[in-house]
């Protein structure tokens, strides 16, 4: 993982000590609220429905044993014992207190952590495949070009105070877990004709109330220019996003109204002036970075344990099923957390499950902790022989669901819950639904299925690309839900398709269940749920919903 | 005119709050003050900005309030919600809030 140098200390341990002042003089009056609002949006804190809300980094999704401990501290000692997980991959904290805020603050600087750029029209953090440096796929690590991205994007003076926020995505693998192609840039790891390592560079993806997914500006670009290139596409942004319409001044707007020629051709203008002069990393400072993630020092594994618990543990098999997947070295596994049990809120892990991770990964996965935008969790380094052991641990911690993918896998935002910006509420649908599919024989019968529900159409909860997306909309009062089909977030992203008139929040799950019903009806051996759809279309699903009414 | 009362966050902790008719925040909007015209409702947004000025309160504004039941109890979803506390993770919530819950439709 990374560690923190001189730099980086010093930055964060002086916002702490701003940020505490600027609060003393707010709750001294010193400061209005027209005033402070912007300084604290600066330090990631919202204030929300019910209360403030802190929002945390986490960079591209790794997260330290001792990092855990301290959020489960924070969320005990000034919360209401639990956090949620974010599809950033961040966690927020919904029950701050305003006079409590610079010691949380503090207390992160402890363990190298922050909550600078998690708000505002700045560059957020970046995001990158959970299973970064372990998957089978994979070309490289992207956290290494995601870490010169955070250093590169922090504080930086031009990109500041961007039209809108700005969010960067990497991969380095083929599959994508990492939902590039609905981000303001997606990165993807590419080896050129000569076997050379760069990224396809994708813009203007996005979902919101305009969902697009990126378009390809550069098929091929040199990891060593990359900073350069990021910087022409900000500075070309920066310069002709749409700042007088809020709603208009993503990037995805602008790439939309130019065309993707036309914007490729401004980037690339900026860059002859900046590609030489510009930002890009020497060999030496990449090879110090990269060196935070060299690969662990792996020992041999044994295997055979693993194998024969699997023929004698069918709730073991089921959960091996779906949430260990294969890691690149041979006798080691990933294992993927749910925090989507039957009826909780996707997303939530209390204080407890939160020390109970860092122990596990401490016991289990040399220390180390991903998060995922799908709001579970990974431990990325787990020996095969020791998968019976710690899902005996996490059965007794309510973390051993073996739902991964399927349908009660769900991306939830926080909605009307807890989101001043929500209209409907997201969690109780979410709930609902996975109490109907509780049962995992049902779940596992049905396979691969991708359920996404957001509060409004901000689509904080990814319903866009979900297979099944679920939208709240407010109709004068009441909660209706309207349903689309699908959409996808991975490598062949896809904006899903209203399927028709919004269901009432009476109605909406037993829509879903009758969209199952189809799908399980019409699918062929080995068909997904997107893949039957995407064969038979809306049609037979439309139907089976509508004509009976 | 339909009955009214103000609600705000808290400065210091950011915990919802209703003006209540001794001029003080409650966390219980059974307590609010209830405006029954527009004059009232206005005299109660001057004194919720005068909390503002004073580093109490943040944001404050009016919402629409069924006192029928005998108890006030806010009309649109999401201030039932801000007065109950979230509908979908009820261990979290007070015991009076979860009397509150009952009602959020």
């Amino acid at each position: 993982m990374y560690r923190y140098d001189a730099y980086d200390s010093q930055l964060v341990g002086e916002r702490v000590a701003q940020f505490r002042d600027q609060v003393q003089r707010r709750l001294d009056g010193a400061l209005s609220e027209d005033e402070f609002r912007p300084l604290r949006l600066l330090n990631g804190l919202y204030l929300q429905l019910h209360a403030y809300m802190l929002r945390v980094a986490i960079p591209y999704g790794t997260l330290s044993s001792e990092q855990m401990r301290m959020l489960a501290h924070i969320a005990r000692r000034y919360d209401k014992g639990y956090g949620h997980f974010t599809t950033r991959q961040n966690i927020q904290f919904n029950w701050t207190k305003l006079e409590e805020a610079p010691d949380i603050l503090t207390d992160l600087a402890k363990v190298e952590m922050h909550a600078i750029q998690t708000s505002g029209n700045t560059i957020r953090n970046t995001t990158a495949d959970p299973f970064a440096g372990v998957a089978a796929d994979e070309i490289e690590d992207p956290r290494i070009t995601c870490e010169i991205i955070r250093q590169w994007s922090t504080l930086h003076p031009e990109f500041s105070f961007l039209p809108r926020k700005f969010k960067i995505a990497v991969t380095g693998a083929y599959e994508d877990r990492a939902a590039v192609r609905v981000h303001d840039i997606g990165l993807a790891m590419q080896r050129n004709e000569a076997g050379e390592v760069g990224f396809e560079v994708m813009v203007g993806g996005g979902q919101g109330r305009t969902p697009m997914i990126a378009k390809t500006i550069r098929d091929f670009l040199p990891k060593d220019q990359l900073l350069s290139y990021l910087e022409a596409i900000l500075r070309v942004y920066n310069l002709a996003g749409r700042r007088d319409n809020k709603y208009k001044a993503r990037i995805k707007i602008l790439v939309h109204e130019l065309g993707t020629e036309v914007f490729r051709d401004q980037v690339e203008a900026e860059w002859e002036q900046l590609r030489d002069a510009g930002p890009n990393l020497d060999s030496a400072e990449v090879e110090r970075i990269a060196a935070f993630f060299d690969p662990p020092s792996y020992e041999p594994a044994e295997t055979s344990g693993y194998n024969a618990k699997l023929f004698e543990d069918h709730a073991f098999s089921d959960w091996a099923r779906t949430n260990v997947a294969r890691h690149k070295q041979s006798g080691y596994a990933i294992v993927s957390v749910s925090l989507k049990p039957e009826g909780e809120a996707p997303g939530d892990a209390t204080a407890e499950q939160m020390d109970a991770m860092a122990e596990f990964a401490e016991r289990y996965s040399l220390g180390e902790i991903r998060v995922t935008h799908e709001q579970n969790l990974v431990l990325p380094y787990v020996r095969q022989s020791d998968l019976y052991a710690l899902w005996q641990g996490l059965r007794t911690q309510g973390l051993s669901t073996a739902n991964i993918g399927l349908i009660s896998d769900i991306i939830a935002c926080p909605g009307l819950d807890y989101c001043g910006l929500a209209t409907t509420r997201s969690i109780p649908v979410a709930q609902r639904i996975s109490r109907l599919f509780a049962n995992l024989d049902r779940q596992h019968d049905i396979g691969e299925l991708r359920l996404k529900i957001s509060g409004c159409i901000n689509a904080c909860g990814h319903h866009h690309v979900g297979h099944i997306g679920i939208l709240g909309v407010d109709r004068k009062g009441e909660e209706y839900y309207q349903i689309t089909l699908g959409g996808r977030a991975d490598e062949n992203a896809a904006i899903g398709k209203i399927i028709g008139p919004a269901f009432s929040s009476d109605n909406v799950v037993d829509a879903i269940e009758t969209l199952v019903n189809i799908y399980l009806e019409q699918r062929y051996d080995g068909e997904r749920f997107v893949d039957t759809y995407e064969r038979i279309g809306q049609s037979p699903f439309k139907e089976a919903l509508y004509d009976a009414r | 005119m339909t009955q009214q009362a103000v609600t705000a966050n808290l400065l210091g902790d950011g915990r919802v709050a209703f003006l209540t008719w001794d001029g003080d925040w409650s966390d219980n909007v059974a307590d609010s003050h209830i405006a029954t015209s527009d004059e009232e409702s206005e005299w109660l947004l001057e004194t919720a900005q005068r909390a503002v000025a004073a580093q109490v309160a943040v944001d404050p504004y009016l919402i629409e309030i069924d006192a029928s039941s005998g108890s006030a109890w806010p009309v649109q979803r999401r201030e039932q919600i801000r007065a109950a506390g979230p509908t979908g993770t009820i261990n979290t919530l007070s015991d009076a809030s979860v009397d509150g819950l009952k009602r959020v439709a």
